[in-house]
């Protein structure tokens, strides 16, 4: 009789050794679901998760799954938030997940948290219950002040990361920082840039001066430019760097001893900062330039001509931010050297002006697509753009994986056909099968949906403002779009036709949000009734929705799956479609 | 063919009973205010309607009337001036439901002037404040200075400098220029634009209607207990920024000193300002002398 050979007879410590190889979310999911015991071994020996939006899943079920994560990363309010779309108030509170994991996961090396509301409480919690803690990152946070940070500082022994990128900090004052213990010589990444006020020099001072692995050091605007020269000696072996003000008074001793301070950083790749720049002192950084590959002067008010001059210098430049003073001389200039470049963001420098203030148009984006053979990821505001320049940049660039255009006034049309920019957009999706990230702008029928459905097989994640005509737009992307993960819509006719028709593609989703649009309290209703695996929250600053007649169109719509149900922290203006919900309205 | 300035006429049915009231309250903020609207100013006819709280409202069109925000009406500032311009923005489509309407708006009123909506051009507030402040320092710099030579004549300097500071933001296009505001009691701050606002009683008014509303706290769950509680706690603050009110508006300035709002011009005040705090009164004890005519003491409160 033949033998059939067993997994299960495969010993469990060779099994856990195997997987450890896999680290990717996808790959560590479908083992789990090649049989039980896989399934058990694998949760056992997950050491890191990733929760897309922080109320899909509760805390306790996580921890009941996996108990043994090191690494925690969580995301809160939708990304609209950004752009103040979302309330103040309406929720992603981290809290309740640290207190869970206060307990639950003892061992706990690193929490990354974007858009979550985190307070000086969480923080004091962090800094004493996680005895192995070493990495904080806050991406867009708020709620917290410098008193938290300061009980990170005290407590937290083998810290090597506390990065802050673009979080709203209270500023109480700028001494939390002396709390790092003197003892304290593990810091591999610091990033303060978005803190307001000064912090303590002589406390950053002698921070950098014992971290001999400190990596990654981003200063906030307040720290000036004469004292960088000293923090740069003290920390020769920087990879990333963000200056703080870039500006001083015009002293050649300055000059040359910044210059000479940047000569010995032979490892810096990346830079950013550069607030209030004086363009006489950019030259102090030209000796690095050739090792640079990230550079962000998205801050820097500086003219073409010094920007053409600093960019021509970095060719092995992989990514760039910058101002829209760079204009299209400055990509074409880009274009001609910069050959590795693989992400430009072009930032508008007066984005409520009508008139233009600088030549920036299509061409340059135009340019660098034919001239930067690795280009693939593209954030672009400007004020005109044209089909043709949509399809250029579309046979020229079919690896372009994330392509974000803003064209500044809403439903502008191709400027020199006067048409909508369906065709220039449906060739980018038609071309470039690998997108994965697309916004739209400028005027868009119902067609450039049509070519979205299907072409974009690959798209993940589509944002749309101020596009369509019919819920025809939105049933073709929802139907179309196989790989679609979140959809964020603002101010389109869709209303409730294409939603109830699809609702199910929404429980494959992470998400959809829809402010401004024509979608009824009735059909919200109707959707949270139907779809117990989906949280459908209406959000309406107007009043109380029991008095709203049911064909009336929502203020604002977030749907999002979860195993949670509803969630217990909604704020007086966020209501739960669900059946008891419904029930207590009607 | 639809008209600019009767957005609602095209939307769907639901929203006529509501129509006719917002369209005076687009009349009248077109004639009464000069500044730009934001998604926390209510177009607040309330005060006409006879309304106060929540529960007061009968009719549902009459709450609807009453409860407008600026997303609204998009348009609403220039919507008189962008009549002329309509033509050619309608031209592009025909489309007939209520959010392209809204947005075919915008861009007339963009044509004309600024762009009023909220969240758009997409870009985070980091990026805005850094502009708006190095705009609106460097106008107040270079207008103060040239007025301080010109006139010696305090009032007139003060006012000069108030108008610049406003006319400038508009003449280069509307920033934001959110910040925090907080109220004593009440868990949950919210966030203001103070650049939709170019006097100190739309401000008030703003943020009395803001902290007007309930909000419930990180609760547990919604009972129905639960928001009787807070239809009552609604109407607790009403008279918040009248003289006699248990509540004072303050600011916290850039040195980091809590100042009573309403004492300095408002172009200063935006140069200065950090976030807010709705102070109860009790606590307000030594902060700056308030101006005794203050401004908001003069607006009408309902029956």
């Amino acid at each position: 009789m033949l033998k059939r050979m067993s997994y299960s007879s495969f010993p469990e410590d060779v099994l856990e050794h195997v997987f450890s190889f896999v680290q990717s979310d996808k790959d560590r999911n479908a083992i789990s679901l090649v049989c039980k015991s896989w399934f058990e071994i694998e949760r056992w020996c997950r050491r890191r998760i990733f929760v897309g939006n922080c109320y899909a899943v509760s805390p306790r079920m996580v921890i009941r799954r996996f108990p043994d994560v090191r690494s925690v990363e969580l995301k809160g309010k939708p990304h609209f938030a950004d752009f103040n779309l979302v309330p103040e108030g309406w929720g992603g509170h981290v809290y309740p997940w640290i207190y869970a994991m206060a307990t639950g996961y003892p061992c706990l090396e690193e929490i990354r948290l974007k858009r979550m509301v985190v307070t000086d409480e969480t923080l004091e919690l962090i800094a004493k219950s996680f005895k192995n803690f070493k990495v904080l990152v806050l991406s867009s946070c708020e709620g917290f002040s410098t008193h938290g940070l300061a009980a990170i500082a005290a407590n937290c022994r083998n810290l090597r990361e506390l990065d802050l990128r673009e979080s709203e900090v209270e500023d109480l004052s700028g001494n939390w920082l002396s709390h790092f213990p003197d003892t304290c010589t593990s810091l591999v990444a610091l990033n303060i840039a978005c803190l307001g006020s000064e912090v303590s020099f002589s406390a950053l001072e002698r921070m950098v001066g014992r971290s001999p692995n400190l990596r990654t050091l981003r200063l906030n605007r307040a720290v000036p430019l004469d004292k960088l020269a000293n923090l740069l000696r003290r920390a020769p072996q920087l990879v990333e760097l963000g200056t703080g003000a870039y500006s001083s008074d015009l002293r050649p001793e300055v000059l040359s001893n910044l210059a000479g301070a940047f000569s010995g950083c032979k490892e810096l790749k990346g830079m950013s900062g550069f607030w209030d720049v004086v363009p006489a002192y950019l030259p102090a950084i030209y000796p690095v330039c050739s090792g640079l590959t990230s550079l962000n002067l998205s801050y820097a008010s500086v003219q073409s001509p010094d920007l053409i001059k600093l960019v021509s210098q970095c060719l092995n430049l992989q990514r760039l931010w910058i101002l829209d003073y760079i204009e299209d001389s400055g990509l074409e200039a880009l274009a001609a050297s910069c050959k590795d470049l693989q992400e430009l963001r072009v930032f508008p420098s007066e984005p409520f002006g009508v008139e233009p203030n600088v030549s920036l148009t299509e061409q340059g984006l135009v340019c660098v697509s034919e001239g930067c053979p690795k280009l693939e990821s593209v954030l672009y505001f400007c004020r005109r753009f044209s089909n043709d320049a949509l399809v250029t940049i579309a046979r020229n660039r079919p690896n372009m994986i994330r392509f974000r255009l803003c064209i500044i006034e809403p439903q502008t049309p191709d400027y020199l056909t006067h048409q909508p920019l369906d065709t220039g957009f449906g060739a980018i999706v038609e071309h470039c099968k690998d997108l994965r990230r697309l916004s739209l702008s400028g005027l868009l029928t119902d067609r450039v949906f049509e070519y979205i459905g299907t072409y974009a097989k690959k798209l993940e994640m589509l944002s749309v403002a101020f596009a369509g005509e019919t819920d025809l737009g939105l049933h073709h992307v929802l139907s179309g779009c196989e790989s679609l993960r979140k959809l964020e819509i603002r101010d389109c006719p869709f209303g409730d036709k294409a939603l109830l028709a699809n609702a199910a593609k929404l429980e494959t989703m992470r998400s959809l949000w829809m402010s401004s649009c024509s979608v009824s309290l009735e059909a919200c209703k109707l959707l949270g009734q139907k779809m117990p695996r989906l949280n459908v929250e209406v959000i309406d600053e107007r009043g109380p929705l029991d008095s709203m007649p049911e064909s009336f169109p929502v203020e604002k719509l977030y749907i999002y799956r979860s195993v949670a149900g509803p969630r217990f922290d909604m704020p007086g203006f966020v209501w739960n479609m669900d059946e008891d919900s419904a029930l207590r309205l009607s | 063919m639809m008209e600019a300035h009767k957005p609602d006429r095209e939307m769907s049915a639901s929203g006529s009973v509501s129509t006719v009231s917002r369209e005076d309250n687009l009349v009248v903020s077109s004639e009464d205010s000069s500044s730009p609207d934001d998604s926390e100013l209510e177009l607040g006819l309330e005060l006409s309607l006879g309304g106060g709280g929540f529960k007061q409202q009968a009719t549902s069109g009459g709450h609807y009337a009453r409860i407008l925000t600026a997303k609204d009406f998009p348009s609403v500032v220039s919507s008189s001036s962008s009549l002329s311009s309509s033509s050619s923005s309608l031209s592009k489509t025909n489309h007939v439901t209520a959010g392209t309407k809204r947005s075919a708006d915008s861009v007339a009123a963009a044509a004309n002037a600024t762009s009023q909506v909220v969240g758009w051009p997409p870009i985070r507030n980091s990026r805005i404040n850094c502009t708006v402040v190095n705009q609106a320092k460097s106008i107040a710099n270079e207008e103060y200075n040239s007025v301080i030579e010109k006139n010696k004549r305090k009032n007139t300097v003060l006012e000069k400098i108030t108008n610049s500071c406003n006319n400038g933001g508009n003449a280069k296009g509307r920033t934001s220029l959110f910040v925090k505001v907080n109220m004593d009691g009440i868990p949950i701050g919210r966030k203001v634009d103070l650049n939709a606002h170019s006097c100190y009683e739309t401000l008030a008014q703003t943020l009395e209607d803001m902290f007007h509303r309930p909000t419930t706290t990180v609760n547990a769950f919604r009972s129905s207990l639960q928001e009787h509680d807070i239809r009552v706690e609604a109407t607790r603050p009403s008279k918040l920024l009248d003289g006699t009110s248990d509540f004072v508006l303050t600011y916290e300035d850039k040195e980091g000193d809590w100042m009573l709002v309403g004492d300095v011009p408002w172009g200063m005040f935006l140069i200065s300002v950090k976030r807010l705090r709705i102070m109860r009164t009790s606590e307000a004890n030594g902060l700056a002398p308030r101006l005794q005519e203050s401004s908001w003491r003069q607006r009408n409160k309902p029956v």
